[in-house]
């Protein structure tokens, strides 16, 4: 009675139930497509082609990703420690000042390589300690975390916008944003990868903070499943008795979880910063931290999931935006409904087609789900 | 004899790839009661879910009285006359007795005409039965075993002439579980058929008529209560003859390992539930508290094994004491040589999400053994978790398994094979073998007895009175918070069970 279903081999747990969902995403996407009067076929071609036809299409869809590798790593840290950090946006959008006082500090003096390293740790540390004070107040006070999360990411916004119209805006500019950086904080550009395969790009702003993201993916990876520290995190986020039990204090591990979910949020900002714009305006993540929460969902928690659907989302931005310009009954607004339904399918309603498909499973091969090896022989 | 209540005919059904219940044929004659006995996951919990409603059989048909019956949800069961007491209450504990025998059985939009029609109703209900219970009392303000009874005058009040109780005594008094009994067996006089699902031999021996047998998703064996005995229904639950009573030699008690001293816990709300507690451990002794369940005992292990906060009191191991205001870390004691097996090992003593090889070291994560500077020494902990499960008999053995997918047997040795095998002075143990089966019972009171003649002090918590009187060298027992009595092992269980109901305290305060 406790184990109704049997387990899935894992290519179709992690591989099968996505892409029915995707697809069950898109085909209700398609009836919404129908619905304003447009072909959902070519509307599908459009968004596949805007994202990955041409190069250009690829390096913003790698660019968009990017943001939401680092928004995802972050979700799904603080939820190994069953914490759930709605304040991603905020965490990220503060680090822009982490980054700002870096770039302007040094971008006339160093070369971008030694910015970088510098904003990297400014970016994370500020990302850190916007999340240590929920943190702090979950573990000390016991304040709900989804609650002070939400709530800071409002006093994040605030902050920003004071310092962008204010001490951060240069004399005499009407924009709400700092001055454009030096060459020494911007980053290079990756389009020449694309390039060595043949495509072609005018101008995108794919760039190294690709790479970093990649590596954190990684460094998640190890901290989750092979330290002690990721160990403590997951005994924690499963069941907080356990963790009694084991001797795993409260209070640290949950500042610790949430510190390292705040410093990958903060790392979000150097993509669109130093990447692209060459400086910090104002609601510059956009929705990029809530977008990392359907990320790390969709990506079942780990890494190489959250790279997977960071590069979904990332092709739905880019190819998105290609066909609200191509289809001028598909509004932008239509293009958050189809995001939406993904996360609904993907996300949300995971485990909808979840039992038909191991009951298929079940009636094709009963070994595949291994449930007589798990009873063992009896006695 | 009598006409059948109820026909089973060639019931079978699958979860996935597990066949639950394969071709079950089981008739239950009217008026008398029936046990239907079993290991753990044998299949008796999912062919009575098909009876009420709950699950559907695969393919077999269901009779009752004798008419095919098409059972799809418990309403159609409640329809048909068959009723269900859980093992866990359905029951609202902040609604009165009365509000929860009509939940669901209202027949009006206001409560008021339900009301009244109920309350003569169990009026006469209550006298026809002995069920005594007070129609306006509160839930949650009533002991257990009135409790149950109020699940029993629910079914009743449905017109419920099949009554199946799912493990009924697991949460009773002896005294309590005998006065259920002789409910029992007034509702067959009256001419009610009872289906009695339990794992207690005793019990099916001391009430039923027939018994029936399941092992494996098959029934192997119906036989008439009186033409049987405990071990061969034994028998045929596990597969082969296991001993019900493990024999053991006289203990040699040494040093006092634990001394506790006038310990008094509380819990979040202020209530009491360890009442200036004094014992000790000596080396070499199994010490076992026996009491019904929340009388406790839970409260005192969390608090000796530095988990919870107690307002008074010491306890020393090897003459230092632990710390008790609630932040001692679990991790010194440890390494102090204090080993806990936790009551809970669901929610506390393991994490059902973790591979077996990650609950394998749960506590001793920090130990050098298994790390590599930051990192989780791999190749280690899968070393030392196939050295446990070879030691341990865990099947499967395969430590990479997701341990909620073990049974409740190999779970429990799991987290005995870590405890155990960190070579503590002093191993604490909450409830050994709740929900293990026959066979796993056996080994670990094996296990727990070697422990003891290695020399260290065993103290056993359990709410299961055989166990107790078989492992323990001292037995004390535990009620309302209090230690009110300590017997050898040679103590009947008469008389520890009119200790676990207070009973000698309330005479002794006369």
């Amino acid at each position: 009675m406790s184990t109704p279903y049997a387990k899935l081999p894992a290519w179709a747990d992690y591989g099968l139930i996505p892409l029915i969902n995707l697809s069950v995403a898109f085909i209700v996407a398609g009836f919404v497509v129908l619905l304003v009067g447009e072909n959902p076929f070519r509307a599908a071609i459009i968004l596949v082609e805007g994202a990955f036809g041409k190069g250009t299409g690829i390096a913003f869809t790698l660019f968009y990703a990017t943001t939401f590798i680092f928004t995802g790593l972050s979700v799904a840290v603080a939820a190994h420690c069953g914490l759930f950090n709605i304040g991603t946006e905020g965490q990220a959008y503060i680090a822009g000042l982490g980054i700002a006082i870096a770039c302007l500090s040094f971008d006339s003096v160093f070369p971008w390589w030694l910015t970088f390293p510098l904003a990297i740790v400014a970016s994370a540390l500020v990302g850190a300690l916007w999340a240590l004070i929920p943190a702090y107040l979950q573990a000390k006070r016991g304040s709900h975390i989804v609650i002070t999360t939400i709530m800071f990411n409002f006093i994040a916004a605030s902050i920003m916008v004071f310092l962008l119209v204010g001490p951060l805006k240069p004399v005499g500019s009407q924009a709400p944003q700092t001055r454009n950086f030096f060459a020494g904080a911007e980053l290079p550009k990756l389009n020449w990868i694309i390039e060595l395969f043949g495509a072609k790009i005018r101008s995108a702003p794919l760039n190294v903070t690709f790479l970093l993201a990649l590596v954190m993916a990684f460094l998640v990876w190890l901290l989750i499943w092979r330290t002690k520290l990721g160990y403590e995190m997951r005994t924690y986020g499963h069941s907080p008795k356990a963790a009694r039990y084991a001797g795993i204090s409260e209070t640290r591990i949950i500042i610790t979880a949430m510190m390292t979910s705040g410093a990958l949020a903060g790392m979000m900002a150097l993509n669109p910063v130093m990447g692209d714009q060459h400086n910090v305006a104002i609601d510059f993540v956009s929705g990029a931290g809530f977008v990392g929460i359907a990320v790390a969902l969709m990506g079942r928690l780990h890494p190489v999931g959250i790279v997977l659907a960071a590069i979904l989302f990332g092709m739905l931005y880019q190819g998105g935006a290609e066909l609200a310009f191509e289809m001028p009954a598909i509004s932008r607004d239509m293009i958050v409904i189809i995001q939406g339904l993904v996360i609904l399918f993907a996300g949300a309603l995971e485990h909808m087609f979840r039992p038909y498909i191991q009951a298929l499973f079940a009636s094709f091969s009963p070994r595949s789900v291994g449930m007589e090896a798990v009873k063992g022989k009896g006695a | 004899m009598a006409q059948a209540a109820i026909e089973l005919i060639g019931i079978n059904k699958s979860f996935g790839a597990v066949r639950a219940n394969r071709d079950i044929n089981l008739d239950i004659a009217r008026g008398t009661i029936h046990g239907i006995v079993g290991e753990n996951g044998a299949g008796k919990s999912t062919l009575m879910s098909i009876l009420y409603g709950f699950y559907q059989a695969d393919s077999g048909e269901i009779r009752v009285g004798g008419q095919p019956a098409s059972i799809k949800t418990p309403n159609d069961a409640i329809a048909l006359g068959i009723g269900m007491v859980h093992q866990h209450f359905m029951l609202v504990d902040n609604f009165t007795v009365l509000e929860n025998i009509i939940l669901g059985a209202e027949n009006d939009a206001l409560l008021k005409s339900s009301i009244a029609k109920a309350r003569s109703e169990l009026d006469r209900l209550e006298r026809e039965y002995g069920l005594e219970v007070d129609p306006d009392a509160i839930i949650e303000e009533l002991p257990v075993g009135l409790q149950q009874r109020v699940e029993i005058l629910k079914a009743l009040y449905r017109g419920a002439e099949i009554l199946i109780l799912d493990e009924p005594t697991g949460v009773l008094t002896p005294a309590e579980a005998d006065h259920l009994f002789r409910i029992l067996k007034q509702l067959k006089e009256q001419g009610k058929t009872v289906v009695l699902i339990t794992h207690k031999l005793r019990e099916i021996m001391a009430i039923t008529d027939t018994v029936s047998v399941m092992r494996q998703g098959t029934m192997v064996a119906t036989r008439e209560t009186r033409q049987t005995t405990v071990e061969e229904l034994a028998e045929l639950m596990v597969g082969r003859r296991v001993l019900l009573r493990v024999e053991k030699g006289e203990a040699e008690a040494g040093a006092v390992k634990l001394a506790v001293k006038n310990l008094t816990v509380r819990d979040s709300r202020g209530v009491t539930m360890v009442d200036d507690v004094s014992f000790d451990v000596r080396a070499g002794e199994i010490v076992g508290i026996a009491g019904v369940a929340g009388n406790g005992q839970s409260e005192l292990l969390e608090a000796i094994s530095g988990i919870r906060h107690a307002v008074s009191g010491s306890v020393m191991l090897d003459g230092k004491p632990i710390d008790l205001t609630g932040k001692a870390d679990p991790g010194e004691l440890r390494d102090r040589g204090l080993a806990h097996v936790p009551e809970d090992r669901h929610h506390v003593g393991l994490v059902l999400a973790f591979e077996e090889n990650e609950n394998s070291i749960l506590g001793y994560h920090g130990d050098p053994r298994y790390l590599k500077g930051p990192f989780l020494n791999v190749d280690a902990i899968m070393a030392d978790a196939k050295d446990k499960i070879e030691k341990y008999d865990i099947r499967p053995g395969n430590p990479r398994l997701k341990t909620a997918n073990f049974s409740g047997g190999n779970q429990q040795k799991i987290v005995l094979a870590r405890e155990m095998e960190q070579d503590p002075g002093v191993l604490i143990v909450g409830q050994p073998t709740r929900g293990v089966d026959v066979g796993a019972i056996e080994f670990i009171h094996k296990r727990l007895i070697a422990m003891r003649d290695q020399g260290k002090a065993v103290l056993v918590v359990s709410v299961e009175l055989d166990e107790i009187r078989s492992l323990s060298d001292r037995i004390l027992v535990m009620f309302a918070g209090r230690i009110v009595g300590e017997r050898g092992p040679e103590a009947t269980e008469g008389e520890l069970g009119l200790l676990m109901a207070g009973v000698e305290r309330q005479e002794a305060a006369q």
